[in-house]
């Protein structure tokens, strides 16, 4: 086992994770040594497959938006379960991030005069979603990660699979990773560290999110005495393309398209007449859902239901100026071209809400509110939290680079102030090689009986689609948690490949090992809230309950078992009202 | 359904031999890497492959599809007219294991470019004004803004196979889209690792890249581009 000794681990090499490695490389003067650990190759991240854009304020006297609009649409679009203090630092940094990535070189598209183009997006009253064409996240995760490049003080670990933080007396100490091309095990020991992992999509099976988008660092976060925050709010997008489930981007609808449904209807003027397809995520994927149920939807040769997204009206033009990878994504895999034909899309889960519990600036916290020293948390992985129980679109990349930055700031200064690491002690050292034991000689040669990862990952898809959908109910989520505890039993499984050298069957199995404790974080959390709020919504109660529920709910580990216990929200500005769009 | 052979050529660090699967695809619309997925998760889970975003802008699964580098998840049944699907790892890397390659040779060639804005540091970081940039000065060099470090070109060119030096196309479209951007100031410094043996001078214009590219990059004409500025002696490409 290879010891190695770093000032900072950034685990997860995404927006927020690239960000928070420049941001630290800058505060530090060069000083400190940063290492970026990636179970992928690291430019290979899902914040790549963004597509609309990112939220900011960037011209308030010209377009009459402001700080509190930006704010006030969050929090609203959140269903008031946003901490308000949080959205503040999230609408204040964020004209500031879009300008740093300008000057670092994103091809932001642009008005006439060279001022950053901006659009309309669900939910923002105002058009303030800048974007480059509808790759922004791909634009802004490949210039941020060659802007990494810049600095000889960040080393890049692609391919290397964190297998456990490491947590000693309330004091983060490194985290140990399985480095899948050189077959090798290593310990690295830190000052600090930033967990920036990404979401869950892969909990589900009908998913825009990459395949490797499977959140199993947030069940090993849990194992470590980390808590998790608001877990039961799981984003459904409105359109996701039939039947692939790839990323149909709501700047489709921000350029002007509309859903309709068989009968040619647009149908959301029953659901939102104002904002019509431009309401939140949460009321129009309900809503599509709804066409669907009552006969008014498509039927795709596949089984599944869809509706139309219609760009016919938009034109040539505009569709290849400020749209084109929408139309060549549905040309390639729907097989329909969208200048003539509406393209098939229906609800997919894109984004968990929920997240590493952290404090407004990203400190990670355990359930009772305690920092854990040297950690922080941030993106999709961290529930600060801005997004509540729905997160308005674009906001996530504003977030992303935000609280990257933030978090590596805080880091930069924690690992300066900090004096230099002795050797590791016995004890770290032990710890460490136990879990490679776990890994090399438990995991990897275990008896022929026990189920296949696969097996196991496809009946945790089938749970969570099944128990844990858009529509929730008691008694059948009732059964769902029931089903995962029983999933949880499996302590092993059958892995065939016996090779340490990218040994992917090995890094599948430790993958669904933390989903299934996630999952079950999901499952208790949304059973437990009886109320509908964003996107958490139950046919048994189906209205939001601000007397009982206005509060977060934080899912720990205790004997084994998970367990929940709640926070306050923080409001400052805006008490919660009805919401209506 | 229609059963289909998928043949793959494969690799355990030892020895290398070819290996054929017969898959059941549901649809005609079924990309090559989910079938590959399908293989190892009901058949073989001992097969490497890279794969991620399943949606062509990743990057991952570039792997070579009856003869022609392509990405996986980008190339659908209904593309491919042969009765039999051949896959084998990119040509011209190391092969780790099975259709897995070492691309870290290639992203050492693209940070040798210095693929970021060159100009005083301090303004990037230091300040919160934006540089700007005009449509006409964007469209200089968006598209070749678009490669995905793949790898696809570099499998796809004929000079990179036998000049192990050579930057190839992957670094050097890189070396022009962060030359061309109008808010850079790195040209002349760049010119000094470009202008090379190993730099533009060692491309054929075989253009094999620019056939291969999934994103349609065109690293062929960016080279070009490259050494047109040089020989004008222009300010910036």
């Amino acid at each position: 086992m290879e010891i190695l000794r770093y000032d900072l681990v950034i685990v997860g090499s995404g927006i927020a994770g690239l960000r928070a490695a420049t941001a630290a490389a800058w505060a530090s003067g060069g000083k400190i040594s940063i290492a970026i650990l990636s179970k992928i190759q690291a430019m290979r991240s899902h914040s790549l497959s963004a597509e609309g854009g990112m939220s900011a304020v960037l011209y308030p006297e010209k377009t009459n938006d402001s700080l509190e609009l930006h704010a006030y649409d969050t929090v609203k679009g959140s269903d008031f379960l946003a901490d308000q203090d949080a959205v503040q630092v999230l609408v204040e940094y964020a004209p500031k991030e879009v300008r740093y990535l300008e000057r670092i070189g994103v091809p932001w598209t642009r008005e006439p005069d060279g001022r950053i183009a901006q659009r309309p997006f669900g939910g923002m009253s105002i058009p303030r979603t800048t974007f480059a064409a509808d790759k922004t996240g791909f634009f802004i995760m490949s210039t941020l990660f060659s802007e990494t490049r810049r600095f000889d003080n960040i080393h890049i670990y692609h391919e290397h699979f964190v297998t456990k933080f490491i947590v000693e007396n309330g004091q983060f100490r490194g985290v140990t990773a399985y480095d899948l091309r050189k077959g090798e095990f290593k310990l690295f020991y830190a000052k600090a560290g930033i967990i920036a992992t990404g979401g869950a999509g892969r909990l589900y099976r009908f998913t825009t999110t990459a395949h490797s988008t499977t959140g199993e660092t947030l069940g090993y976060a849990l194992r470590a005495g980390m808590a998790i925050k608001d877990m039961e709010f799981v984003q459904w997008h409105p359109t996701a393309l039939v039947p692939s489930g790839i990323l149909v981007s709501e700047a489709a609808r921000g350029e002007g398209g509309y859903l309709i449904n068989k009968e040619g209807e647009r149908f959301m003027k029953r659901y939102a007449p104002q904002r019509m397809e431009l309401a939140p995520r949460d009321i129009v994927s309900r809503a599509i859902l709804t066409e669907c149920m009552e006969g008014r939807g498509f039927q795709h040769e596949s089984g599944m239901c869809y509706v139309g997204l219609d760009l016919r009206h938009l034109g040539e033009e505009r569709i290849n100026k400020r749209i084109p990878f929408i139309r060549e994504l549905a040309h390639k895999y729907a097989g329909i071209d969208a200048l003539s034909e509406p393209i098939p899309v229906r609800p997919a889960v894109h984004y968990t809400m929920g997240g590493i519990h952290t404090d407004t600036w990203g400190r990670v916290l355990t359930a009772d509110g305690k920092w854990i020293r040297g950690l922080w948390a941030a993106g999709e992985a961290a529930a600060v939290s801005i997004h509540g129980a729905n997160r308005l679109g674009s906001n996530s990349l504003s977030e992303c680079s935000v609280w990257g930055r933030l978090t590596g700031e805080q880091a930069a200064k924690y690992a300066m102030e900090t004096p230099a690491l002795p050797s590791p002690e016995e004890k770290l050292v032990e710890a460490a090689k136990k879990e490679e034991g776990r890994i090399f000689d438990t995991l990897l040669h275990k008896e022929v009986n026990a189920p296949s990862p696969y097996e196991v990952k496809r009946q945790l898809n089938d749970i969570m689609e099944e128990h844990f959908g858009p529509f929730r109910h008691g008694s059948a989520m009732a059964e769902g948690v029931a089903k995962l505890k029983k999933l949880r039993e499996y302590t092993s499984f059958r892995i065939a490949d016996g090779s340490r050298v990218y040994n992917q069957n090995l890094k599948d199995a430790l993958e669904i090992d933390g989903m299934i404790d996630l999952a079950l974080v999901v499952g208790l959390g949304a059973y437990a809230r009886a109320e509908s709020r964003g996107a958490h919504y139950r046919l048994d109660y189906p209205k939001r309950d601000d007397v009982s529920w206005l509060k977060h709910t934080v899912a720990y580990l205790y004997g084994g078992e998970i367990k929940l216990t709640y926070a306050p929200v923080t409001i400052t500005k805006w008490k919660p009202e009805e919401r209506k769009y | 359904m229609k059963s289909v052979v998928i043949k793959v050529k494969r690799y355990d660090g030892k020895k290398t031999w070819w290996q054929e699967y017969k898959v059941e695809a549901p649809s005609e619309k079924v990309s090559v890497l989910d079938l590959l997925v399908k293989v190892k998760e009901e058949q073989d889970p001992t097969l490497a492959v890279r794969y991620s975003c399943r949606m062509a802008i990743c990057g991952s699964c570039g792997m070579v599809i009856n003869g022609v580098p392509r990405l996986a998840c980008q190339t659908l049944l209904s593309e491919l007219k042969a009765e039999f699907i051949t896959v084998e790892p990119m040509w011209n890397h190391k092969v780790i294991k099975d259709l897995v390659v070492d691309l870290e040779p290639d992203f050492e060639k693209v940070k040798k470019v210095k693929p970021y804005i060159i100009r005083d540091i301090k303004e990037i970081y230091e300040t919160d004004k934006e540089f700007g940039q005009k449509p006409e000065e964007l469209d200089k060099y968006y598209n070749f803004a678009y490669c995905i470090q793949c790898g696809l070109c570099m499998s796809a060119c004929p000079v990179v196979a036998t000049h192990e030096r050579f930057l190839g196309p992957m670094a050097l479209n890189a070396g022009y889209r962060w030359s061309a951007d109008s808010r850079d100031q790195g040209w002349k410094e760049r010119v000094k690792i470009i202008d090379a043996e190993e730099g533009v001078w060692a491309c054929h214009l075989a253009y094999t890249c620019s056939a291969v590219c999934p994103r349609g990059v065109d690293p062929g004409f960016s080279i070009q581009l490259l050494k047109a500025a040089m020989l004008r002696k222009a300010k910036r490409p």
